[in-house]
């Protein structure tokens, strides 16, 4: 028994969330999965006076398509993203993701909102989401829901542009037309360690998204390289695109210069493996 | 203090807890189920494995009020009520794929979790669905050639 003590709630209500979110403030902490959140208890790097429970809220588990987009509850979690051929039909780069999240049994526990609202600049769903242009559902307490896009969502390592008594509900990707094609690339010391530097790309007639992650504070949109690949460049140079102005962190697990490196070989991989996609798919 | 109520191995287990209190604390103190091991407690070693509700999840990482109401599978409760070993459990031992034993019950969870969802995993993917579990002692070899072992016998 790590953690310091913490009162528990577990509501079963959106409602009573953002209720419960707005009479503690920043005094509470939502418990999803868990996977991120209880190891930063245990090792007392963070302590909450009240943590509220989301998982018995039945309306924030499941996804479901609405027209053109897949709405991903948050509390969804990620092995379903993995096992669920619906996913993999809709957004085939949420299926291609998932595996890399740490470990089955940690995918077993951790949710898609979990993980986006965690917001750890080294995870890959910030990525996918920035990649994609995925939206994200905000509740507050008076019932009423903003979205905000992922370029928006996205402030800081482990920070975003939610309010203390804001939930997020549910990620909105869009479904992209059937001639795209998708690619995730990261590097990792070990299967299902943080990656040192990583990048998903998206591709399709007249758009792009490439999102870098691992090298920044946040998921690094890589709008250069976009353009550059809209423009008719080769995977190469929309690689050199993507990591002209990238400043990534230096650590004991990686260099500066090797982060960058590293994400411009994952950029000419991802590029070049979504292209093909793409040509299979036409 | 919290009132829990679980199924175990089969059988329904009651306990009032702290809030702070974790699976595998309950398990180990509560229950007195302590083939559940715990080594780094903060989800990176994955020998307090076990399932729950059929799904392989780390104990260190949940809370003991959160599995109100779930089943939740030991290493204890895999063998035969005999004590006889599981398919498993029995590579493992023909295979040398234990030696000091500590991180031995959360790999059996883990194989037999993936076992179940995947019968013939290929060594890819049994390395990579062994990622989650530590060994500090014997090495993954023969861990691996206990796997291949159990999926061939099914």
């Amino acid at each position: 028994m790590k953690p310091a003590p913490f009162e528990y709630h577990a509501p079963e209500t959106i409602h009573e969330v953002c209720g419960l979110l707005a009479e503690h403030g920043d005094e509470a902490k939502v418990l999803a999965g868990g996977q991120s959140l209880v190891p930063m208890l245990a090792l007392r790097l963070t302590r909450f006076e009240h943590l509220v429970d989301v998982n018995r809220v039945a309306a924030l588990s499941g996804f479901g398509r609405e027209n053109g987009t897949l709405v991903v509850r948050a509390c969804t979690r990620q092995r379903v993203m993995e096992r669920d051929a619906a996913i993999a039909a809709a957004v085939p780069l949420l299926a291609q993701a998932t595996p890399l999240i740490g470990h089955f049994q940690i995918r077993n526990r951790g949710t898609v909102g979990g993980s986006l609202a965690h917001a750890d600049p080294a995870s890959e769903y910030p990525a996918v989401a920035v990649a994609l242009g995925a939206e994200l559902e905000l509740a507050s307490p008076g019932g009423a829901v903003r979205r905000l896009t992922a370029d928006d969502f996205f402030v800081g390592t482990w920070t975003t542009a939610a309010e203390p008594d804001e939930l997020l509900v549910a990620a909105r990707f869009p479904v992209w037309p059937a001639r795209s094609g998708f690619a995730i690339e990261e590097v990792a010391r070990r299967h299902g360690d943080f990656a040192l530097a990583g990048v998903a790309c998206a591709i399709t007639d007249g758009r792009a998204g490439i999102a870098l992650f691992g090298v920044g504070s946040t998921p690094v949109r890589a709008r250069d390289a976009e353009e550059a690949w809209l423009a008719g460049a080769g995977a190469a140079e929309v690689a050199e695109s993507a990591v002209r102005d990238l400043d990534p962190p230096a650590d004991v697990h990686a260099t500066a210069s090797t982060r960058t490196r590293i994400a411009r070989h994952l950029v000419e991989r991802a590029v070049t493996r979504a292209q093909e996609g793409q040509r299979v798919a036409g | 203090m919290l009132p829990v109520e679980m199924t175990v191995n089969g059988e329904r287990r009651r306990g009032v807890v702290d809030a702070r209190r974790t699976l595998a604390d309950f398990l180990r103190e509560e229950c007195a189920l302590t083939g559940t091991h715990l080594g780094c407690e903060h989800g990176v070693c994955g020998a307090c494995t076990v399932l729950l509700d059929g799904e392989a999840v780390r104990a260190c990482l949940i809370f003991a009020v959160q599995a109100g109401g779930a089943a939740v599978t030991t290493i204890e409760g895999l063998g035969g009520p005999d004590g006889a070993l599981s398919p498993v459990q029995d590579a493992f031992r023909e295979e040398h794929g234990l030696q000091c034993g500590f991180c031995t019950p959360g790999f059996v969870v883990s194989v037999t979790a993936l076992l179940q969802e995947n019968p013939k995993p290929s060594e890819t993917e049994i390395r990579e669905a062994l990622s989650g579990n530590l060994c500090r002692c014997t090495g993954y070899q023969g861990i691996i050639g206990a796997v291949k072992r159990a999926a061939e016998g099914r």
